[in-house]
């Protein structure tokens, strides 16, 4: 695994995240979907205005990391100034099942259905 | 790693309907096939990301050898299925050395469960990678993936591994399609047995 970030700037993700280095319990996973509740406006920190654009279809975090090549630690930063602001909105799981608890049986029916469609 | 094609222009975007992220991890040593796998089923070429760790971040128990690095950085690549109007499965390559666990945690909270992806030339690589999940209690399947004539059977491959019996086995190529689905439906299989078995005897 190269780490693409070897030659990125660490000043740089500072600036992005004001300095901030992790959230708290923000509730958001990987495949947390993310929608744009609006279009960038001008002015707009540019990663910010990068999000807003990428979802204005639903976007998982972990895509949105891939896209920005920002880590998905600085990425879930920046998507929390914006649900904060209200900019966008977070589509989480049905249910987050703990690490030890299986999902229920109804919800992987309809997964193994959609994997026998494929 | 021949997965670094981050490409916008290729950008493949959900449905607007999408609402459910799932994920499943595939654990596995260097050069085993978790992206090959990844890529025969994916809608989307692999992508990659990275997730660093602070020190801060780091549980208790995973703090071990990253004392004094203010970050660690760990590579994954992914990929995406969807399953119909709501619901989006990820695929996820994670390597399976002991160094990478502290990752582990964060990849794997909420995840239906894992896929341990083996290579009989390299089968140790993989007995850290099951303890560990053995540990967590994250429900998973072995596949060993096999690119020429078999040298080793199944009976083999479980003895090597000390495999419970429970832990369904099997043999894929993880390079066609039809074969990386299946291993991907044997594991939604096992889920939904130990699912419906739990919702019986609770």
């Amino acid at each position: 695994m190269s780490p693409r970030l070897e030659d990125e700037n660490p000043d740089r993700l500072y600036m992005v995240t004001g300095g901030r280095s992790d959230v708290t319990d923000d509730g958001l996973d990987m495949v947390t979907l993310i929608v744009s509740e609006c279009d960038p406006t001008p002015g707009m920190q540019s990663e910010h205005a990068r999000i807003l654009r990428l979802c204005k279809n639903p976007t998982a975090v972990v895509e949105i990391s891939s896209e920005l090549r920002m880590p998905v630690s600085v990425v879930r930063i920046l998507l929390c100034d914006l649900l904060d602001m209200g900019r966008i909105t977070a589509r989480t799981p049905r249910q987050a099942p703990a690490r030890t608890r299986l999902p229920d049986p109804e919800m992987l029916k309809q997964v193994l259905v959609g994997l026998q469609n494929l | 790693m021949d997965s670094r094609t981050s490409d916008p222009v290729t950008r493949v975007p959900l449905r607007s309907t999408a609402t459910t992220g799932l994920k499943i991890v595939i654990v596995g040593g260097f050069g085993v096939g978790k992206t090959t796998m990844v890529r025969s089923v994916s809608e989307i070429r692999p992508l990659s990301t990275e997730e660093t760790m602070t020190s801060a971040g780091v549980g208790i128990d995973d703090a071990r050898g990253v004392e004094g690095k203010p970050t660690t950085t760990v590579a994954f690549d992914f990929g995406r299925i969807s399953l119909n109007d709501e619901m989006v499965l990820y695929l996820f390559g994670a390597p399976g050395q002991e160094r990478f666990w502290f990752v582990w945690d964060r990849l794997f909270t909420g995840t239906l469960g894992a896929v341990v992806l083996v290579d009989t030339r390299r089968l140790a690589d993989s007995w850290y990678a099951i303890d560990r999940l053995e540990h967590h209690g994250m429900p998973f399947i072995v596949a060993h993936n096999q690119f020429g004539e078999p040298t080793h059977t199944l009976d083999q491959i479980r003895d090597a591994l000390d495999l419970s019996a429970d832990v369904p086995l099997i043999t894929c190529d993880a390079r066609q399609r039809e074969s990386s689905k299946g291993v991907l439906i044997t594991l939604v299989n096992h889920l939904h047995a130990l699912s419906s078995a739990r919702q019986v005897t609770s």
